[in-house]
């Protein structure tokens, strides 16, 4: 993940244009609800079960072709096909869902669960019941202590999320709920103090909403790590990943893009998979509208940032063409992903033979992914050359200095203070697991670097690191 | 500056380069305050790093500058031959205009050029369409009307550039696109699915193999500087009542009611798209002016498989200029319209060029698939 990370809630939290709880489930053919659906298209005939009326309203290029039910199971068609190809759930995972109550977490959530209800029938029906499984958990964030949410609507939240997951059971799914100030590992009083000091030492407003994003995914990473789950489900949508793209070109992180975009993300210690990422926001809306699925969105204030502007560049662009969002997508989509853009295990024989052979055809070629060992200790974006330091032969630098030059030019830039006292508290506010990874990475960097000019080393066992 | 100077109580706030003019400007690409003798020192002096580090030219090369009459060209113009004189290059430079043959739109710009050539002391070329294709762009358009995907504009206005600078005999030609045009064609060809072309849009050189490589002096320049360059030299030739007789620094160029960079526009129907995009670009570097070298910066990093090729390269069998088809874009064209079918042209040259496979879906006229126009070539 980048700076500015396809992580789940921030689909959730901003960039929803319909977020609000909607409750009409209008019945799908014969008598739709005017508000979801166009007059003119109350007579068109549904393209592919050819006996429904078609609905509109889902955006993209096949608005207005299908019944409601042909439009929900296509939807659910391309999250299944996205898990399926890319090997992102098999039957001995435990999968965690980041759920922030927005639409397009709340349609990940629902379309695990209906997967994960369909294998439990199959398992139940089976004789010798050799499949097992996957298990499914759900995540939040609260992220009242850096961001200014009343704390009604953080009660508010807290309950509709209760029963939204508890009404997704059977299976039963375990929730947590989870303070972003569990990045660090003391207690939460402490670590409240310290993330605030730490956020608001980001004097660029998309610094900030960047550096929150890191901290997200650190808090994700933690509880899906300590809970034993194997699979991070993120919400991210075409739309999201769109803005993404932008996003990521406007901030000079070209070179790391890929890395993010993927269905699959495999650089954090639990995999991250993006089931939706084939699906438009509007579908995401309109499904949630269908099925009454409920929903919320926490004001969170005004955002001057270069990410609220490009996602309101990307929705006039859409609102002019239909397919702008996913052209997008499909760019960026040709642009070369990296190693880790895959499932781990995929070479080993735990996958199934016919998963194996849909990745060969849907998947990258091995050849074809660029292999990058250094990743920046802020937000884990893969560096690219001449962001690689070497910092062997400087001796007695300081620190801060070293964990500068850990990081992407994105970050140095956005993030970082620039005076070397605010610089230094900084770097004192940070979670541990933060202060770890950017070691690790010099580490890295020092062998990558001796690598690459390794036939002009004349003696190797001098400085060993 | 007013503001600053009443907070420290009427002291005079410094140049931060040099410390010991008075700031008298911020500048648009880093926000320093500078003063103004610094502002030319590091605008020309980054132009010259950037010839130096790219090695844009070598001694003895003849260029053509292509003018367009409008402030890029105007200033890229005056800037190379100020360096070349401090900085030895040992360039022959030219100037080349091309006449579209549009009554009223390029008489003020090629009156300004013909002005330049004067006060600059380069020689000067217009190739016009009449004597090229055979056709004015008025005539074209009374032919097939006003499309709102023109294909002319682009490909004939650069082929009459290729064709004016071989007949200068030159060996490069240099444009006058700026950071901001350069900024802005990478997001369009990320919105419109262009990997080909996202793959190349940020070399400063292109065309290396055709017949004559084109360079982008001011790839790292920034729009809003070179409107600022001219500024106080049009000042100080106001003040000092050279009115009447414009001394030889003084800047001419001319005023488009838009911006320069729609000069490579279709002049019949402008793409609403590409106003989108510049709208954007200049609201990020509101908020951060940096973006625009930060999406140049993304642009030369994109890691493109070497699979997505733009086609091979041949010759056109009817004029000889480069092509990948039988025969090249404006052959195709001109064909049409002498045969009086120049939608024919239209069809069948679009797939055919590029070699894209996207489709040219048309929303109200407004889709930025169609860049025939809008290709920023010259
Ligand atoms: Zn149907
Ligand atoms: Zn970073
Ligand atoms: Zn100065
Ligand atoms: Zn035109
Ligand atoms: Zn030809």
């Amino acid at each position: 993940m980048a700076c500015n990370g396809t992580g789940c809630q921030s689909t959730c939290y901003k960039d929803e244009e319909e977020p609000s709880s909607s409750s009409s489930s209008s019945s799908p053919c014969s008598k739709p609800s005017t508000d979801s659906v166009k007059p003119e298209s109350t007579n068109v005939c549904c393209l592919k079960c050819k006996l429904n009326d078609a609905v509109s309203g889902y955006g993209g290029v096949d608005d207005g072709r299908f019944c409601a039910d042909c439009f929900k199971s296509n939807l659910f068609g391309k999250f299944r096909l996205a898990v399926t190809s890319n090997a992102m759930i098999t039957p001995t995972d435990e999968v965690l869902v980041a759920f922030s109550g927005g639409p397009s977490s709340r349609v990940a959530l629902q379309f695990v669960h209906d997967m994960q209800e369909r294998a439990q029938k199959n398992f139940d029906a089976s004789r010798d019941r050799s499949l097992p499984v996957f298990g499914v958990g759900v995540v939040f964030i609260d992220e009242s202590a850096v961001l200014p949410i009343p704390s009604t609507e953080m009660e508010e939240a807290v309950e509709v999320i209760n029963s939204v997951v508890s009404s997704l059971a059977p299976p039963m799914k375990e929730l947590h709920l989870v303070p972003i100030e569990t990045v660090y590992s003391s207690n939460s009083s402490d670590g409240k103090e310290g993330i605030i000091k730490l956020v608001n030492s980001v004097s660029d407003p998309t610094g900030r909403e960047d550096m929150l994003l890191n901290l997200r995914m650190l808090a994700l990473q933690k509880v899906a790590s300590e809970f034993g789950y194997n699979r991070l489900v993120l919400g991210s949508c075409t739309s999201r990943i769109a803005s993404h793209v932008l996003s990521a070109t406007v901030k000079g992180q070209g070179y790391s893009l890929p890395a993010d975009i993927q269905y699959v993300d495999a650089r954090w210690e639990i995999p991250v998979v993006l089931p939706l990422r084939d699906c438009f926001a509007q579908e995401i809306n309109m499904l949630c509208r269908l099925d009454g699925l409920k929903t919320l969105q926490l004001s969170t204030g005004p955002s001057s940032s270069i990410n609220g502007l490009v996602s309101s560049f990307v929705a006039l662009l859409q609102e002019e063409n239909p397919s702008r969002e996913s052209t997008i997508v499909r760019t960026a989509g040709k642009l070369i992903p990296f190693h880790f853009n895959r499932i781990p295990e995929i070479v080993d024989g735990n996958v199934p033979l016919a998963t194996r052979r849909r990745q060969k055809r849907y998947n990258l070629k091995p050849n074809e992914s660029v292999s990058s060992e250094s990743f920046c200790a802020l937000c884990n974006s893969p560096l690219d050359k001449s962001e690689i330091v070497d910092w062997s032969n400087v001796d007695n630098s300081r620190s801060t200095d070293i964990f500068y030059s850990a990081c992407c030019s994105s970050c140095q830039f956005q993030i970082l203070p620039r005076d070397s006292m605010t610089m230094e508290q900084f770097y004192m506010d940070l979670p541990q697991s933060v202060i770890i990874r950017a070691k690790q990475a010099n580490n890295g960097n020092l062998s990558l670097l001796r690598e690459q000019i390794q036939d002009c080393l004349l003696s190797d066992g001098e400085d060993e690191t | 500056m007013e503001e600053e100077r009443q907070r420290r109580g009427g002291g005079v706030r410094l140049c931060c380069l040099c410390n010991r003019q008075r700031a008298s400007l911020k500048r648009p690409k880093t926000l320093q305050q500078i003063c103004r003798d610094c502002f030319y020192r590091v605008f020309e002096d980054e132009i010259h790093d950037v010839i130096l580090s790219n090695r844009l030219f070598s001694p003895g090369d003849r260029v053509a500058i292509g003018a367009s009459g409008g402030k890029d060209s105007t200033v890229l113009a005056y800037v190379l031959s100020k360096l070349n004189h401090a900085h030895s290059y040992g360039l022959d430079l030219f100037l080349l205009s091309v006449d579209e043959g549009i009554t009223g739109y390029r008489d003020d710009s090629l009156l300004t050029v013909h002005r330049n050539q004067i006060q600059y002391g380069l020689p000067l070329k217009v190739v016009s369409y009449k004597e090229l294709y055979g056709w004015s762009m008025d005539e074209i358009v009374k032919m097939i009307g006003v499309k709102n995907n023109c294909t002319f504009c682009g490909v004939f206005r650069r082929q009459a550039l290729d064709r004016g600078a071989a007949q200068l005999k030159v060996d490069k030609v240099v444009t006058g696109h700026n950071a901001d045009d350069i900024a802005e064609t990478v997001l369009l060809n990320i919105l419109r699915g262009d990997i080909a072309r996202l793959s190349r849009c940020t070399s400063i050189t292109t065309g290396e193999d055709g017949p004559i490589p084109r360079c982008k002096p001011f790839k790292y320049t920034y729009e809003k500087e070179i409107v600022i360059y001219p500024f106080y030299f049009i000042a100080a030739a106001t003040s000092t009542a050279a009115f009447a007789n414009p001394s030889p620094l003084s800047f001419t160029y001319a005023y488009f009611k838009k911006l320069d960079y729609f000069s490579t526009e279709c002049i019949y129907s402008p793409n609403a798209y590409r106003g989108f995009a510049r709208e954007f670009i200049k609201d990020l570097e509101r908020i951060r002016p940096r973006a625009i070298l930060d999406i140049i910066k993304s642009g030369e990093n994109f890691r493109i498989s070497t699979t997505t090729k733009m086609p091979e390269q041949g010759t056109c069998e009817r004029c000889g200029y480069i092509s990948s088809q039988k025969w090249c874009k404006a052959c195709v064209l001109l064909d049409g319209l002498n045969r009086g079918l120049p939608k024919l042209g239209i069809g069948r040259s679009r797939a055919g060029i590029t070699g894209r496979k996207d489709r040219n879906e048309n929303y109200g006229g407004k889709s930025i698939d169609n860049k025939q126009c809008g290709t920023l070539d010259f």
